[in-house]
């Protein structure tokens, strides 16, 4: 499992300097709300570029889960 | 008083194959303390709390409020959390304007939902209990009399608190339910944290259906065996629907998997008149009638792409726009949403929209796609599961209903009144003074 992204959706309000920071994981939509690539996949050489995003973003509403955080599906 | 520190047996059980179990025949019958301990005898809580916890998973009881998630693991993700300060919630908060069952359930059979709760709490080992209820319906009063009843006669070692619930489609989210009780606007919040986790106050929070709690309510009493000896076996147990043919509804208690047929003709309803079915209410899908004979439980429904939700079962007989009930029901969803994630909150009113130009006859280039296009942006993105649930009822209409498309692109429809019919309230602002 390699990092991903997620969005708390209820926090995130356009501002757009996702998409801009990490085209290759994240691009706008028509609103100008992130939408994630490969469910948020980051691949391995973007991890730095991502997290610099997840201290970037103004609402505080981009999240990297490293695999031991990824969320398990309770079975 | 049954035997301590064992499980209940079956020893004295009612017939599990004799319905109702959690219905009660005459009116009021189970909202009074004496009759309800008449009928299902009292309720002993001295057993081991890993073999109710095992009992409870080899019942294979299923939540009722919706996700339909095994009642079992609920359960224990909390109890392994609890450290002895759990909180337990029976949801009874029945936001869905098509689904009536919690409300006559509550109203009937208050003791038996509260005895679940009195399992659940002993279970997680919770300190603290609430009851979270619509203020509308009319329960609250029976459930006061209720909680009054078992204090004077000491039934409840965890108090619990009636909590109203605003009347909203939201309502009963889980996560807006702990938020209302942690006394936060009752709204849905991003998880992770899931609610076992921390909830109500930070605590391992337990949010069950009341109808569940019902059913764990007479589970802890007969055990699995009991419970499973009807319904589906993969989802076993009775469970309660309520039942739409046209206008009219009922509440009925039936094997978990019956089919759309046999609970129309449960409430005298006419199968021959049915036009399409809608399975799991407004976060549910369309069926074509050849439905009509597929069992109603979720491992049935699956090959349909459906599920049964909350047990809603809606029958839309000939003669009734199935777009424009559609698009009625759309505009609703779209004024139901909780206005705070930004897909949700701009796709839903274009998709309503749509909706309203595709349920008119007339040429409408395009808007189809456009529906499409926007349930595709809105699908997955948003803190609850309020967006997929919409564009489920929207994608499943537009495929049901692809023959009235037609119609109305030609420039006619195959209507015969233009009375509204789905229970919806599209002034939801004015009507439900939620602001």
């Amino acid at each position: 499992m390699r990092a991903a992204l997620s969005v708390d959706w209820t926090l995130c309000d356009a501002r757009g300097l996702c998409a801009e920071m990490l085209p290759e994981v994240i691009e706008a939509d028509e609103w100008g709300y992130p939408l994630l690539r490969n469910n948020g996949t980051v691949p391995f050489e973007l991890e730095k570029q991502a997290r610099a995003t997840v201290e970037l973003c103004p609402l505080l509403a981009l999240r990297l889960s490293v695999p031991a955080e990824v969320p398990a599906q309770r079975r | 008083m049954s035997a301590a520190a064992d499980l209940p047996t079956a020893a004295g059980a009612p017939d599990p194959l004799l319905l109702p179990r959690l219905m009660q025949v005459g009116p009021d019958a189970g909202a009074d303390l004496r009759a309800h301990l008449g009928r299902h005898g009292r309720l002993s809580l001295d057993m081991a709390r890993e073999r109710l916890l095992a009992e409870v998973a080899r019942s294979g009881l299923t939540g009722r409020g919706g996700a339909g998630f095994p009642a079992a693991r609920k359960l224990a993700a909390v109890a392994e959390r609890s450290g002895g300060r759990a909180v337990v919630v029976g949801n009874g908060a029945e936001g869905e304007p098509a689904s009536g069952k919690d409300h006559v359930l509550l109203s009937s059979a208050p003791h038996l939902v509260l005895d679940g709760l009195a399992v659940a709490a002993y279970a997680v080992r919770a300190r603290t209990a609430y009851l979270y209820v619509l203020d509308d319906r009319g329960a609250l009063a029976v459930l006061r009399a209720a909680l009054a009843q078992r204090a004077r006669a000491g039934m409840d070692r965890v108090t619990v608190q009636l909590v109203t619930a605003p009347t909203a489609f939201l309502s009963g989210e889980e996560s807006a339910v702990v938020s209302a009780l942690s006394g936060r606007p009752a709204l849905p919040y991003s998880t992770p944290p899931r609610v076992f986790e921390r909830g109500v106050g930070g605590r391992p929070t337990l949010v069950h259906n009341v109808e569940t709690l019902a059913q764990l309510g007479l589970l802890a009493r007969w055990g699995a065996e009991w419970f499973a000896a009807i319904g589906d076996p993969e989802q076993p147990g009775s469970r309660l629907y309520t039942v739409w043919d046209g206008p009219r509804a009922r509440v009925v208690e039936a094997a978990s998997g019956s089919t759309a047929r046999e609970l129309l003709a449960a409430i005298g309803g006419r199968p021959e008149q049915v036009q399409a079915l809608l399975v799991g209410g407004y976060h549910g899908s369309w069926l074509p009638v050849a439905a009509l004979d597929a069992p109603l439980s979720d491992p049935a429904l699956r090959r349909y792409g459906a599920s049964a939700g909350a047990g809603v079962l809606l029958a839309l007989p000939h003669g009734v726009c199935g777009l424009r009930e559609a698009a009625r029901v759309s505009a609703y969803l779209s004024a139901e949403s909780a206005q705070q994630c930004g897909p949700c909150l701009n796709g839903l009113p274009l998709i309503a929209d749509g909706m309203r130009r595709l349920a008119a006859p007339g040429r409408a280039e395009g808007v189809r796609r456009r529906v499409e296009h926007w349930a595709g942006l809105v699908e997955g993105r948003g803190a609850c599961k309020h967006p997929d649930g919409s564009v489920r009822f929207v994608r499943s209409a537009l495929q049901v209903f692809g023959p009235e498309l037609d119609l109305h692109a030609r420039g006619r429809c195959s209507a015969s009144t233009a009375e509204p019919m789905l229970p919806c309230d599209v002034e939801p602002a004015t009507a439900r003074g939620r602001g």
